[in-house]
């Protein structure tokens, strides 16, 4: 086994394509993206159902990337990130096949 | 009783009678039960694909329609004096609303510039639902306006964002082609425009071959869509409204009236038929809640989408659905000496 980071980033669904550029220019193999039903914010309760547009509804992104590349990654998506509304997390994770990140 | 409106059929209707024949519509009816089903937290609900799926579906129908009009009567130069008064409505409330809104709110310069794009750009869903207000009253529009609302989704968008780079000169140095591109390829822009042109090349024949998708199930997914606007505005405002001051709340009431204003004294030099005319009107009085709203998550990201979703969709929205359609369609009737 071999030990990683994982990252967790709840975005914007507008802001998702930026994201994806960013995680790319800073090498990152690759990247899965989930759609968040519903939650809670500073700003009250919110749920995808019945939007037609992207603004309000949120996606997921989980990414496991080696540790030495957590500040560069983190530069790169802290730069599309900062004004946006979302939640960055950073977890240590076992991986099998460690040479893919 | 005013009369106003004189349909090609003879039927002359008054203020009053289209007020009421458009709050008895079915469409009116479905987005009142919408609304009031999410008041009373009912769990009725409309997952968002399928959601998605009628805005595309009625986007495709609009367009089309739009298209296959133009290419029976072609283009003439009232597209190119519509298109440029669109541009310049577009342009320029956005200024107005936002020294509207400074001026009679606390809002903060940033929330004030985001709800104020929203109010030159257009809602198209808003567009749609009049067009079959203009229909079942009797009277006929030019397809072109379909462009004219595509047209008039951007320019709102490029006048915020010079206000608030004014407000916030840190923001001024920011580029702005990667956003000009993700606005002006939108889904439903595309959606829209795409559906426009395919109409406009395949004409009468094409309407043929696809009118029992296009045509007759309009209504119905209107209804289902709009039971879900309803949905989403009643939500909206049950979990939004505390957010919004008095003052806000009031704008989003007004701001509409005096759009409509401006267009109706623009359509003066037009020549728009009556039809064409409310449908103008509308186009201009309506507020985004598709476009913008995603434009200004990426443009002013620090801007509260609580504020200006929740104005657009569950005050402005409604406003316009239930009161402002039949006033401007009667305003047209006087635009036009109809």
């Amino acid at each position: 086994m071999h030990r990683k980071k994982r990252l967790e980033i709840i975005l914007e669904a507008p802001a998702m394509n930026r994201l994806a550029n960013a995680l790319e220019q800073a090498g990152v193999t690759g990247y899965t993206v989930l759609p968040v039903l519903a939650g809670k914010g500073t700003t009250g309760v919110w749920t995808r159902d019945g939007l037609v547009g992207g603004a309000g509804a949120m996606v997921c992104v989980i990414c496991i990337i080696d540790p030495s590349k957590v500040d560069g990654v983190m530069e790169r998506i802290m730069a599309v990130l900062a004004r946006q509304i979302g939640i960055v997390t950073i977890g240590d994770v076992d991986v099998v096949r460690g040479e893919r990140f | 009783m005013p009369k106003c409106c004189t349909a090609p059929d003879g039927v002359v209707m008054g203020m009053f009678d289209l007020a009421v024949a458009n709050l008895l519509s079915p469409m009116v009816l479905f987005f009142a039960l919408g609304f009031a089903a999410a008041l009373a937290r009912s769990d009725l609900t409309i997952p968002e694909q399928i959601a998605k799926g009628m805005a595309l579906y009625l986007m495709l129908s609009i367009g089309f329609k739009g298209g296959v009009e133009v290419h029976k009567s072609g283009v003439d130069a009232r597209f190119l004096g519509a298109a440029a008064a669109g541009i310049v409505l577009s342009a320029l409330i956005p200024a107005f609303g936002y020294a509207l809104l400074r001026f009679t709110s606390k809002l903060p310069a940033i929330d004030a510039a985001a709800v104020a794009a929203h109010y030159g750009s257009i809602s198209i869903v808003t567009f749609v639902a009049a067009t079959e207000a203009v229909r079942m009253a009797g009277f006929e529009f030019e397809g072109y306006l379909i462009a004219i609302a595509a047209i008039m989704e951007t320019p709102a968008i490029l006048t915020a964002l010079l206000i608030a780079r004014r407000a916030m000169p840190e923001r001024k140095g920011e580029p702005l082609g990667a956003l000009l591109h993700e606005i002006g390829f939108n889904g439903s822009i595309v959606m829209l425009v795409g559906s426009f042109i395919i109409g406009a090349i395949t004409g009468p024949d094409g309407m043929k071959m696809i009118s029992p998708f296009i045509i007759d199930p309009f209504r119905g997914v209107l209804c289902l869509f709009l039971l879900d606007m309803g949905l989403v505005a009643g939500r909206g405002l049950a979990q939004g409204g505390r957010l919004l001051s008095l003052p806000v709340v009031l704008f989003g009431l007004y701001m509409p009236l005096i759009s409509a204003t401006l267009a109706a004294l623009m359509c003066l030099t037009l020549g728009l038929s009556q039809g064409g005319t409310a449908l103008m009107i509308t186009l201009t009085a309506s507020a985004s809640y598709i476009a913008v709203p995603a434009a200004m998550r990426l443009a002013l990201p620090e801007a509260r989408p609580a504020i200006y979703l929740t104005l657009s969709l569950a005050v402005t929205f409604p406003f316009n659905l239930t009161i402002g359609i039949p006033l401007y369609l009667w305003l047209a009737g006087k635009v036009s000496g109809g």
